[in-house]
């Protein structure tokens, strides 16, 4: 045993290494118990039309994409051009999920930034949001054919996550 | 005549306030005492998600005011405080717990400290005993008494001197 007094340092550099991986996680993303389960029902009335409502049922049969988002979110604000990019590649629908908002108010961010939605259902109280996890505008959810979860993303989506995780994931899903 | 004017007038008076402060003191059903109290104690026992470091009885969030909420419906609709725990999970995860459930996946996190504290405990116990192990006990000789008793005869004498 001549290398006894590196023990210390080894298990220092151990230390180090479980301080590393613990400082550089966001704190912020929690994993969703959600994925890989069925994707919660519900049904509430649209954003523009009150008349008409939506639910998730509706889109049994091709995989889809569910975007929480607010006019008075600010990062959903920020969000909204790489969305509005998405919506162009035609890839997969995307439904919004007006998280409690305003109706005019979203309805006049939709007409100021562009529409990626298909359609966005209105979540007035929230109710929604809870069923589905939310704890932070913006969300993301990949859901597919079956109406299960495959994917979550807090926090506004960006070019490089798109390009690198949810646009290869849908064309899997496909 | 008039006593009884007034006194009509004053019973009046006193039942209009009362009314009135019964109308004030018709709470919703929210204010329900025990369902407060039950409530309270569950959410003492959840982390709020968007203040991490708060519970979701202190914080006021609006996704804690909205939970809470949640929380008295499943309350007033009977269901037990396990069936409530379990909705937040199925939502949240068992990150909403501030106490981790026992299973596979959490049993290093409950059982390490112990671990490591009995791996401290034998380490120690073994160095104990090799060090005992390691320092010979001595027997002296009739010279080491000698030059003992030598020793101590000089040190007193030297102390009694000055």
């Amino acid at each position: 045993m001549k290398a006894k007094f590196l023990i210390p340092l080894i298990l220092f550099v151990i230390l180090v290494g479980f301080l590393a991986v613990g400082l550089n996680r966001d704190p912020q993303e929690i994993p969703s118990p959600l994925i890989g389960k069925q994707a919660p029902a519900f049904e509430v009335p649209q954003l523009v039309d009150p008349q008409k409502t939506f639910s998730p049922e509706s889109m049994k049969g091709k995989p889809w994409i569910l975007n929480v988002w607010a006019s008075w979110c600010v990062a959903c604000r920020d969000e909204h051009p790489v969305l509005v990019e998405l919506a162009k590649l035609q890839v997969a629908p995307i439904i919004g999920l007006d998280y409690k908002d305003k109706r005019d108010d979203a309805i006049a961010m939709l007409a100021r930034q562009g529409n990626p939605y298909l359609l966005s259902a209105f979540d007035a109280n929230g109710r929604v949001g809870i069923d589905y996890g939310v704890y932070g505008v913006p969300e993301t959810y990949v859901i597919d054919k079956s109406g299960v979860i495959r994917f979550k993303h807090i926090g506004p989506i960006t070019m490089e996550l798109l390009r690198n995780k949810i646009i290869p994931l849908l064309d899997q899903l496909k | 005549m008039l006593r009884k004017t007034i006194q009509s007038l004053l019973l009046s008076f006193v039942l209009l306030c009362s009314v009135s402060v019964s109308a004030k003191d018709a709470a919703p059903l929210a204010d329900d005492p025990v369902i407060e109290q039950r409530l309270i104690v569950i959410s003492e026992e959840m982390r709020c998600l968007v203040c991490q470091n708060e519970s979701l009885a202190g914080s006021r969030s609006d996704l804690a005011n909205d939970l809470r909420r949640e929380i008295r419906i499943l309350i007033t609709e009977g269901k037990t405080d396990e069936q409530i725990r379990n909705f937040m999970v199925e939502r949240y995860g068992d990150f909403v717990l501030y106490r981790p459930p026992v299973k596979p996946i959490t049993w290093l996190l409950w059982i390490g400290p112990f671990v490591i504290l009995l791996a401290g405990i034998i380490s120690l116990m073994v160095y104990l005993r090799r060090r005992n192990q390691a320092v010979p006990s001595t027997t002296l000789s009739e010279a080491d008494n000698r030059r003992i008793d030598a020793l101590l005869q000089d040190a007193k004498s030297s102390s009694t001197e000055k």
